[in-house]
């Protein structure tokens, strides 16, 4: 530390000798943690109720749960909750539908937000830049109930904005809500619709993080636009995709409730293909109060997201440690 | 030479700017479409719908769904207040716990850092899933039907930490050794120095926790019964369901007899969505300006 610095200190000089006196040492250092436990303190007690106790709740998997006797004293029924839903006609459905529908919207979203995000980082002009940033990134903003009735408004067979313009080109119309196999791509839409502006976002805001210069040289060398894109800016991003891509794998299992719940109305013509692992629990826990199975089908969705996100930062640490998650 | 490469340059660049542009234009179109047609929607009248349908613009410009709701505003008012009292409280008080949090974390002079690290991160990785949760909240705390509910819950978010957490620590060393130096408190140093550096993350943080609760419809549909507790836009989900029950206590209300022709349809249903959702994006363009910077600083790293 140089003397010139010392001296505009805001602190003062009292608190310079304080410090050279007693704030170092063992002492100093306890004050410290315990300043910094302090601070810590809300966060923990909160994180420790919401989510560390529900966890120890998963033995209401293995349990028949009545309100009466609580969770620690409902009595034990082993494996039978989890065999109630396999056995049922539902599980492969609902698994199926899950898993699919998240791998076509992981691969979806993460192809278009690089891409925007690429194309985003070529725009010159400031202004325009934050014009198409902004707009596109409104959609992720909206509630589920909001984007629900917008897509009602474009599909409604009869008054819906498709339907009528099919028929001004003299087509037949489509009974959206009533046909199963139009929906993994309708919820693609609307999930690239939602999630590609705030997505590309992280990838443009990274994208900031490269030193121009090397495009300059590129450009030097006589590198085409796409040959500095495949081989500058894509190289790059690697990083954060793999680490997003992570994440998202220890979610596949998971859904977005509001999507498919509000997108969908929830209209049982539908659940062929758009019934997902989360309706599912949802609709066993509170129109039916089958709180054991309930419990057993989020509990099964908790391990195989834990197994999948650890064995893929395995795989990643394998071929490029610096891209693990941890 | 120099003149080739510079003519070389601007041909390589010209091109797919244009192309950028139109792409980026486009997916904007396709992004603005949908809210056109709400708002049109909304400014028309049930009849018209079934006429033209949904449409960009209304043939016919009805503002009756709009005399509506004013006319009897006390529901959507109530709903208003919730939702706002619930996000600036979630926000705030969420902030405040997050970047408290993420400071020690970001701090190599903490004994427990790993620890808390490991804490916060596990929490990523594993949940107790929705039954464990609800019973929780229902049977131990006792908060169904509290405004609680809808805040305490939703105040630490692990990924909000980590990039809290990755701002401070891109903060320059220097500037805390030189404050312990100084004799600063960690306390002091926290406050005054780590949060007031901090705000485009802080910023970005605090936006995305804002939208996030006022789009939140999920937890009162789980927790809330009570009419005086209903957020916005649990508020339109059951307007949706239930828009005969709503209209006819409406029209009950105002102790006007109402012609059925009049009687708005979706056309309410849209209006009621305009009015929840307007307000938030006139919020939005003040904050923007944090975003890229609060996000490339925060970027995550574990």
């Amino acid at each position: 530390m140089t003397e010139p610095k010392r001296k505009n200190s805001p602190l003062g000089k009292r608190n310079r000798e304080n410090n050279r006196k007693g704030r170092t040492g063992p002492t100093a250092k306890m004050t410290d943690n315990i300043q910094f436990l302090l601070l810590a303190m809300p966060a923990i007690v909160l994180i420790f109720v919401f989510c560390y106790l529900p966890m120890g709740g998963v033995v209401l998997a293995f349990k028949n749960f009545n309100v009466k006797q609580g969770v620690f004293g409902s009595p034990w029924v082993g494996f039978k909750n989890f065999e109630f839903f396999f056995t049922s006609s539902d599980a492969w459905r609902v698994l199926r539908n899950t898993v699919g529908l998240n791998i076509l919207f992981i691969f979806g979203k993460l192809v278009c937000s690089v891409a925007f995000a690429v194309l985003m980082f070529g725009i010159r002009r400031k202004g325009t830049l934050k014009f198409y940033q902004t707009v596109t990134i409104i959609p992720s903003f909206l509630s589920w109930v909001v984007i629900g009735f917008m897509a009602y408004s474009l599909l409604e067979p009869t008054r819906g904005v498709v339907n009528r313009l099919i028929q001004a080109f003299g087509g037949d119309p489509v009974q959206w809500y009533a046909v199963p196999a139009y929906w993994p791509i309708i919820l693609l839409l609307v999930v690239l619709w939602q999630g590609v502006g705030s997505g590309s976002i992280f990838y443009f805001a990274s994208l900031m993080g490269i030193d121009r210069d090397y495009f300059e040289a590129a450009q030097l060398d006589g590198a085409t636009r796409w040959q500095q894109t495949r081989y500058i800016t894509l190289p790059f991003l690697v990083p954060l995709i793999t680490i997003m891509t992570t994440l998202d794998i220890g979610k596949i299992i998971r859904s977005d409730f509001g999507l498919f719940y509000n997108v969908t109305r929830n209209v049982g013509a539908l659940y062929p293909s758009t019934d997902v692992i989360d309706t599912y629990i949802y609709r066993a826990l509170m129109k039916v109060g089958d709180i054991g199975m309930s419990s057993a089908v989020g509990l099964f969705q908790s391990v195989v997201g834990f197994v999948l996100i650890l064995v893929t930062n395995l795989i990643v640490r394998k071929i490029e440690p610096d891209n693990a998650l941890f | 030479m120099a003149a080739r490469l510079s003519a070389k340059e601007t041909k390589h660049t010209k091109k797919p700017q244009w192309i950028a542009h139109s792409i980026a234009i486009l997916f904007s179109i396709l992004c603005i479409i949908p809210f056109l047609i709400v708002i049109s929607s909304s400014l028309t009248n049930e009849f018209a719908l079934n006429e033209h349908g949904y449409q960009l613009w209304p043939t016919f410009f009805d503002t009756t769904a709009y005399q509506y709701i004013f006319r009897n505003p006390r529901t959507i008012v109530n709903s208003y207040g919730v939702t706002i009292l619930v996000t600036v409280a979630t926000t705030v008080l969420g902030v405040l716990f997050m970047a408290m949090i993420a400071y020690p974390l970001s701090r190599r002079n903490c004994k427990f850092r790993r620890f808390l690290s490991f804490y916060i991160f596990f929490t990523m990785l594993f949940s107790g899933g929705l039954v464990p949760g609800y019973i929780l909240t229902t049977q131990y705390l006792h908060l169904k039907d509290n405004i609680l509910v809808m805040i305490v819950p939703s105040l630490v978010n692990a990924f909000h930490v980590i990039m809290i957490r990755t701002f401070f620590q891109r903060l320059p060393d220097s500037l805390f050794e030189s404050a312990k130096i100084d004799g600063a408190s960690e306390f002091r140093i926290f406050f005054s120095i780590a949060m007031p550096l901090s705000v485009p993350v802080l910023a970005s943080v605090a936006f995305f926790t804002a939208m996030g609760k006022w789009s939140d419809w999920y937890t009162a549909m789980l927790y809330i019964n009570k009419e005086e507790l209903v957020p916005l836009q649990y508020l339109l989900y059951r307007i949706q369901n239930n828009l005969q029950v709503l209209l006819s206590a409406m029209t009950n209300v105002t102790g006007i007899t109402i012609n059925p022709r009049d009687l708005p349809g979706n056309n309410l249903i849209m209006a009621m969505a305009v009015v929840a959702t307007g307000p938030m994006l006139f919020v939005f363009p003040f904050f923007q300006k944090y975003f890229v910077q609060g996000l490339t600083m925060g970027a995550v790293k574990g």
